[in-house]
């Protein structure tokens, strides 16, 4: 299946934002083995370059290192990857409190509403 | 040596008061899959037969791999027309051997084994398979050469979303990063995010050439919704 993409944000953008997602989800774990561009592409169906573009993006933040003899791997520093699963976290909270606030909620009654929401899944 | 294709002041005017194409000049880069988009009647279509050799330019000229059009650079462009050329009358295998005998550059065995992937028989005549077959057969066999420049002109017009997926993967599995695919298309939402750059045609001049990725991110919005702004009539 092709990824759903946004169509108003650069595509390379989103692809980092996908793969980031994959690994602190456990799809990738630490240590293993990511497919090569090509096949990612091909999987994606998206242009190889974009896709090499966003790789060498997630080798930057360290996310991905690249074994000469062994291709691209997911880094197992375990911590960093703690880390980029905080900051998205933090990232969605942000986004829902804005969107609540919009709505016209002040900070306690979003915090009130979370918490009757979670007694009812639980 | 990193450009493929050079075009200087190129311009064809088919009489005094056509221009199809006037006084473009562009450099294309190798490894690039890159979309020419442009309304109807913007000169797409003219500047791909010029790319291959079909139309002889008024003025101007086109290099492609430092060489001007003549047999050594239509031996290195694969082009797919608009309109099916296949004879009806032909069967696949027999097309397969032709494209063999006339381009050295032509892969049969990689033309088989995509053909298998699709299930379509070779020994079928060209007149028993749908419009859909008939267009990825025609891909399969333009695509199974090794080429510098791979030119499709509306290689996804008139064939069904699956058959669109299946065309657009073709050509993100065929990647090379020595060789350059230039595709027209109306149909440019199907297809961006397969494109590294865009040209945009109007008028037979060129509007734009950038990447995807700089339009999505200088204006907010799809290349497909900025064609329609640039091109609202």
């Amino acid at each position: 299946m092709a990824w759903e993409l946004d169509s108003d944000r650069p595509i390379y953008a989103q692809l980092v934002e996908r793969i980031q997602m994959q690994i602190v989800s456990g799809m990738y774990p630490p240590g293993g083995k990511l497919p090569s561009v090509r096949e990612l592409a091909a999987l994606a169906a998206v242009n190889p370059n974009t896709m090499q573009k966003a790789f060498a993006e997630l080798e930057r933040s360290g996310l991905i290192v690249t074994q000469r003899t062994n291709g691209r791997l997911v880094t197992e520093d375990e911590a960093l990857i703690k880390q980029i699963r905080q900051g998205l976290a933090e990232e969605h909270v942000k986004e829902f409190f804005n969107k609540m606030k919009e709505l016209g909620f002040t900070g306690g009654e979003i915090v009130e509403i979370i918490r009757e929401n979670q007694a009812s899944e639980e | 040596m990193n450009e493929l294709i050079e075009i200087v002041g190129l311009t064809k005017s088919y009489d005094e008061r056509s221009v199809a194409v006037n006084n473009i000049t562009l450099t294309l880069p190798k490894g690039k899959i890159v979309g020419l988009l442009g309304p109807n009647g913007s000169g797409k279509t003219t500047l791909i037969k010029m790319l291959n050799g079909l139309l002889k330019p008024t003025r101007g000229s086109i290099k492609i791999n430092g060489r001007f059009i003549g047999p050594e650079t239509k031996a290195r462009v694969a082009y797919l027309p608009d309109r099916n050329c296949l004879p009806e009358y032909r069967t696949v295998s027999e097309m397969v051997a032709y494209f063999g005998d006339f381009y050295e550059d032509f892969e049969k065995t990689r033309a088989l084994e995509m053909l298998q992937s699709l299930n379509i028989d070779p020994g079928t005549k060209f007149k028993t398979l749908s419009k859909g077959t008939k267009e990825k057969v025609q891909l399969i066999l333009v695509m199974s050469r090794k080429a510098d420049l791979y030119v499709l002109d509306e290689p996804i017009a008139g064939v069904d979303p699956a058959a669109r997926d299946y065309i657009l993967r073709t050509i993100i599995n065929n990647y090379n990063p020595e060789a350059t695919v230039l595709i027209s298309t109306h149909l440019i939402g199907d297809i961006e995010q397969v494109l590294d750059e865009v040209i945009f045609m109007r008028y037979g001049q060129l509007a734009l050439y950038t990447s995807v990725d700089n339009i999505r991110e200088k204006y907010g919005k799809s290349v497909d919704a900025y064609f329609r702004e640039v091109f609202a009539c």
